[in-house]
């Protein structure tokens, strides 16, 4: 039972870094470029949860979500594109310099107080106060409803995500223009807006991942983006960075090795070590990830 | 009447002057050929016309537009498709996708079905293997898929990039076939090639591209049978 529970809880956290993860993974294979300013975008989101929590918790998830994809939108066509074409050196600079600019922004703005939005005892009151404090029991099994709601999310983001990409006229031309821009754009493909598009899906996944977030009562502060952003990028290297599966499985076995390493207490202090040692580990064995492919390079 | 019309166009690559100002036009209903050796600029001609290479100076003409300036994805609305050289297929996509790309310019959808269906009578090949990825066909079988993709947008003027690249004599014949097929349906054809005894016997007229400029042109059968062509690209 112990194991079930870790493994479950694995499941949700490494969902969420899924979630994180492929936003990178997404805007890299189109754009090929690091967006290290993905994870403030989690950190929007969560303020956003507050700002919009004494309105209505559901007007607040979805002005979230909304807001976050104008949002990557925007600092996609006023930071990013005018580099089209620079150095990667360049284009990595100024995503650190748009990541320390939200921070600083939501400094001024918000202040310096740490909240708790909390959204879920807003939604379902009754069920997150006594007896149950939103714990699930099956006979002998339990489950947080933060935890069922993120696994749902979780599996329903990721099957729209695939079926999408698959099945769709717009999917398909994502994935042409990541594989030759210049082919995509003889075909009609218009190359700036499908990045566009690709930041708008991958801001919105922050977003929902910074709301599951909330959903466990955890804290909202200027840098709560920075760790979950990092150990995404790391979950997306780990699958493969510019494929979509690869960030899901990527995510998923980051989260499964957290909680494991927490379960543990002889190496619980050691989670964040071991995580990234299997990026380094990764990036010795196998540098293009489980499910990358190696490009090859057009002359 | 001219359907396209390139005038005293220049490309640089930095400071390498790529194409010195040339000039040519394309008919309707015409086969017209660039021939040149490797590194006469060919290819440079072919993606700087579709803006796929900026242009330094100079200005292209389509059926009644001014496209000098028009982006690349806009310019196939108009009616010009190109077969990029190395054919530049989407590897990762199926054969169905790499279609559907093809399309992706119409903005009726609907005749999508009749044109997949008229790809696959005219090469059977892509109908068998319609699913597979398409990084896994041959050569000959991609640079049908290349062709197929292209029709699919309906061009009024299709570019070919050296399409005879790398593939084996009886293909090759069959490619040119194809074309010819293909220029008898409506579709005025503008080809870029190295195999220049195939290509000028099917052209209505030919240019000869060296360094950068255009240094001759005439009929398909006035320059198989000149002597300077025949020297450098007939083999004597």
């Amino acid at each position: 039972m112990e194991f079930l529970n870790t493994f479950i809880n694995g499941l949700s956290v490494g969902g969420v870094y899924a979630m994180i993860a492929l936003g990178y993974t997404m805007v890299y294979g189109i754009a090929k470029m690091l967006n290290f300013a993905h994870g403030d975008i989690i950190m929007v989101g969560a303020y956003l949860i507050v700002l919009f929590l004494p309105i209505n918790p559901i007007v607040a998830i979805i002005a979230a979500i909304i807001l976050c994809a104008i949002l990557g939108i925007f600092i996609e066509k006023i930071a990013y594109k005018p580099l089209r074409g620079a150095s990667p050196l360049a284009v990595l600079i100024t995503a650190i310099g748009v990541s320390y600019l939200l921070q600083s922004l939501a400094q001024i703005i918000a202040g310096p107080n740490t909240y708790y939005p909390d959204p879920l005892s807003k939604l379902f009151p009754e069920f997150m106060g006594e007896p149950t404090y939103g714990i699930i029991t099956i006979g002998s099994f339990s489950i947080k409803l933060s935890t069922l709601i993120t696994l749902i999310c979780v599996a329903i983001v990721m099957t729209a995500l695939t079926l999408f990409v698959k099945y769709t006229r717009t999917g398909r031309a994502m994935v042409a223009v990541s594989e030759d821009k210049g082919a995509a754009q003889l075909m009609g493909i218009n190359v700036n807006h499908i990045i566009m598009i690709t930041f708008a899906i991958g801001s919105a996944l922050a977003a929902l991942a910074s709301i599951l977030t909330t959903f466990d009562a955890s804290k909202v502060s200027t840098t709560m983006g920075s760790l979950p952003g990092i150990k995404a990028f790391a979950a997306a290297v780990i699958g493969g960075i510019g494929s979509i599966p690869g960030a899901m499985l990527g995510g998923i076995i980051l989260g499964l090795v957290e909680c494991f390493a927490q379960a543990v207490p002889a190496i619980a202090p050691y989670t964040v070590t071991i995580e990234f040692s299997l990026l380094i580990i990764m990036l010795l064995v196998k540098p293009t990830g489980i499910l990358g492919k190696k490009r090859r390079e057009k002359v | 009447m001219a359907m396209l019309e390139v005038h005293d166009l220049e490309v640089y690559y930095g400071v390498i002057r790529a194409l010195k100002g040339i000039s040519f036009e394309v008919n309707k209903g015409e086969i017209v050929t660039l021939i040149g050796a490797n590194g006469a600029g060919k290819t440079t001609t072919m993606q700087s016309v579709v803006g796929l290479i900026p242009k330094r100076s100079g200005s292209v003409i389509f059926d009644g537009h001014d496209i000098t300036k028009t982006p690349c994805h806009k310019i196939v609305h108009l009616g010009m498709t190109q077969v990029p050289e190395g054919r530049r297929i989407f590897q990762e996509l199926s054969v169905y996708d790499n279609l559907l790309m093809g399309a992706y310019s119409m903005k009726n959808q609907s005749s999508f079905k009749s044109d997949l269906e008229a790809i696959y009578t005219r090469f059977p090949r892509l109908a068998e293997r319609k699913n597979q990825i398409a990084g896994t066909l041959s050569g000959g079988e991609q640079q049908m898929l290349a062709m197929g993709r292209a029709i699919m947008s309906h061009p009024k003027l299709l570019m070919l990039d050296e399409p005879s690249m790398g593939l084996s004599p009886l293909l090759v014949d069959q490619v040119f076939e194809i074309i010819k097929d293909i220029n008898k349906d409506g579709t005025t054809i503008l080809l870029v090639e190295q195999n220049a005894g195939k290509s000028l016997a099917i052209s209505d007229r030919a240019y000869v591209l060296e360094n950068g400029s255009i240094v001759l042109s005439g009929t398909g059968n006035e320059l198989a049978s000149s002597e300077m062509v025949r020297k450098a690209y007939l083999g004597g």
